[in-house]
């Protein structure tokens, strides 16, 4: 038995040194090639490893924001920045002493720093000593909840997922900001770009494409039907509103991409896209205060409902679904206006 | 009954993991980007999908299979859609696919 079980922790020891050696190996490969649109296909190798890295790590949550935010949103986003911008990086080949100096002494002291530190998913590590105990125990008595993961973010720490919402919404707004204003700007200058002109310049290869389009609307609502199983299954399993967000966006980007940015913006109007990146987190601040008004504290579920784990659950469903409709709207609305950007 | 199906499945495992290694080569070794792609698709259908039918096979009858199935599904249905996208935008970017008489 005891024979058995050193077997099993080797093999998750050489799943681990394989996956983290390809992970530093990408690592330096996005930082040696000059090739942008490579660093960017890269970049999503790199995340989906981390992602397999966290799922061996028995992180699922963690693991699932990884694969759909890093590997999937993310990889998208960089690449509608790569059609605005150049796709090769400016060659500089000067090299600095300083420079080089500077980097060995930190990585050496980084390097030093890890000595002290405990050793790969060891349990007495001091991270899982402190409060993780306690939430472990505890938590399927006072939230009712069977992710853990959920309770910790949504109940325990719902300060910081509120911080987190409000980054994301602040990011959408700036995007919005930022380029809302520039292409107003050009529309005074130059003609304003008809939607003929402007569709015909989208992604009319992709338009025309008989098996992407068929294959686009047969996936498309599972996609939809998928994020919404995420977001209300959160409690139960992996997954949550960030997940969820990022995944029903991909259904939109999904639809822009291959019936062109006018399209899609014709079925989720970017004015009223907007209105939903703060509605989610107002709903999120709404269940705060409706608890602050229910005679807790701000945050404080239990008080929704007559039983303590009922609020807990109605608390964490609303806003959860808060997070999910800030995530997604902002995710949208930065696609639209990174992508409609270069052709309007 | 049970040793068939242990046999089956790692036979499935096996040989999903060797189309991966060829659909590897092939993306390294093939000459030009069409026949590469080509190389590429045999790691996302056969390899991908042998390797999941091999894990089907271990699961037994469970939800985990059932879940196994629904990705062995999409993946079949998309990674083509994907291979096509990819020699489509090619194609039309300009493209030519090499053919026997530039080899030489």
């Amino acid at each position: 038995m005891s024979n058995f079980i050193s077997d099993i922790s080797l093999q998750i020891d050489l799943v681990d040194i394989v996956l983290l050696t390809i992970l530093v190996v990408v690592a330096v490969a996005v930082i040696r090639v000059r090739d942008l649109f490579e660093a960017v296909v890269l970049l999503g190798i790199f995340s989906l490893l981390s992602a397999c890295i966290f799922t061996t790590l028995d992180a699922v949550d963690v693991a699932f924001t990884e694969a759909a935010v890093g590997a999937g949103i993310s990889t998208v986003l960089f690449l509608a920045t790569l059609t605005l911008t150049a796709r090769k990086e400016k060659a500089q080949y000067s090299h600095s002493w300083s420079g080089f100096i500077v980097c060995t002494l930190t990585g050496g002291a980084l390097i030093y720093g890890t000595l002290d530190m405990p050793h790969f998913g060891d349990p007495d590590a001091p991270i899982h000593q402190h409060v993780a105990p306690r939430y472990i125990v505890d938590s399927p008595e006072e939230i009712g909840v069977p992710n853990m993961v959920t309770s910790v973010l949504a109940s325990y720490r719902g300060y910081d997922t509120l911080g987190e919402t409000t980054v994301i919404f602040t990011a959408g707004l700036t995007v919005l900001l930022l380029l809302r204003r520039d292409r107003r700007s050009r529309d005074r200058s130059a003609s304003p770009p008809t939607a003929e002109t402007t569709d015909r310049r989208g992604s009319h290869v992709m338009r025309h494409a008989m098996v992407l389009r068929v294959m686009s609307k047969l996936f498309i609502p599972l996609i939809l039907l998928f994020a919404l199983y995420v977001q209300f299954h959160g409690d139960f399993g992996p997954g949550g509103g960030f997940q969820a967000g990022v995944i029903f966006a991909a259904a939109f980007v999904l639809y822009a991409l291959i019936y062109g940015v006018e399209a899609a913006q014709r079925v989720a109007p970017p004015a009223r896209v907007q209105v939903f990146v703060a509605l989610g987190l107002l709903l999120y601040i709404g269940t705060g205060l409706a608890s602050l008004f229910a005679g807790g504290n701000f945050l404080e579920y239990k008080v929704l409902a007559h039983e303590a784990s009922h609020g807990e659950h109605i608390g964490i469903l609303f806003i959860e679904l808060g997070v999910g409709i800030t995530v997604a709207a902002a995710i949208i609305n930065t696609f639209f206006y990174f992508a409609g950007r270069g052709r309007a | 009954m049970d040793t068939f199906i242990h046999l089956a499945s790692w036979l499935c495992l096996l040989l999903g993991c060797c189309f991966c290694m060829i659909g590897g080569v092939g993306l390294l070794r093939l000459p030009d980007f069409y026949s590469r792609i080509h190389g590429g698709g045999v790691t996302d259908t056969l390899g991908a999908g042998l390797v999941i039918t091999g894990l089907m096979l271990q699961g037994g009858l469970t939800l985990t299979t059932a879940k196994l199935a629904m990705i062995l599904l999409f993946l079949l249905l998309t990674s083509p859609v994907a291979t096509h996208a990819i020699a489509r935008a090619a194609q039309h970017s300009g493209l030519k696919p090499q053919v026997a008489d530039d080899a030489a």
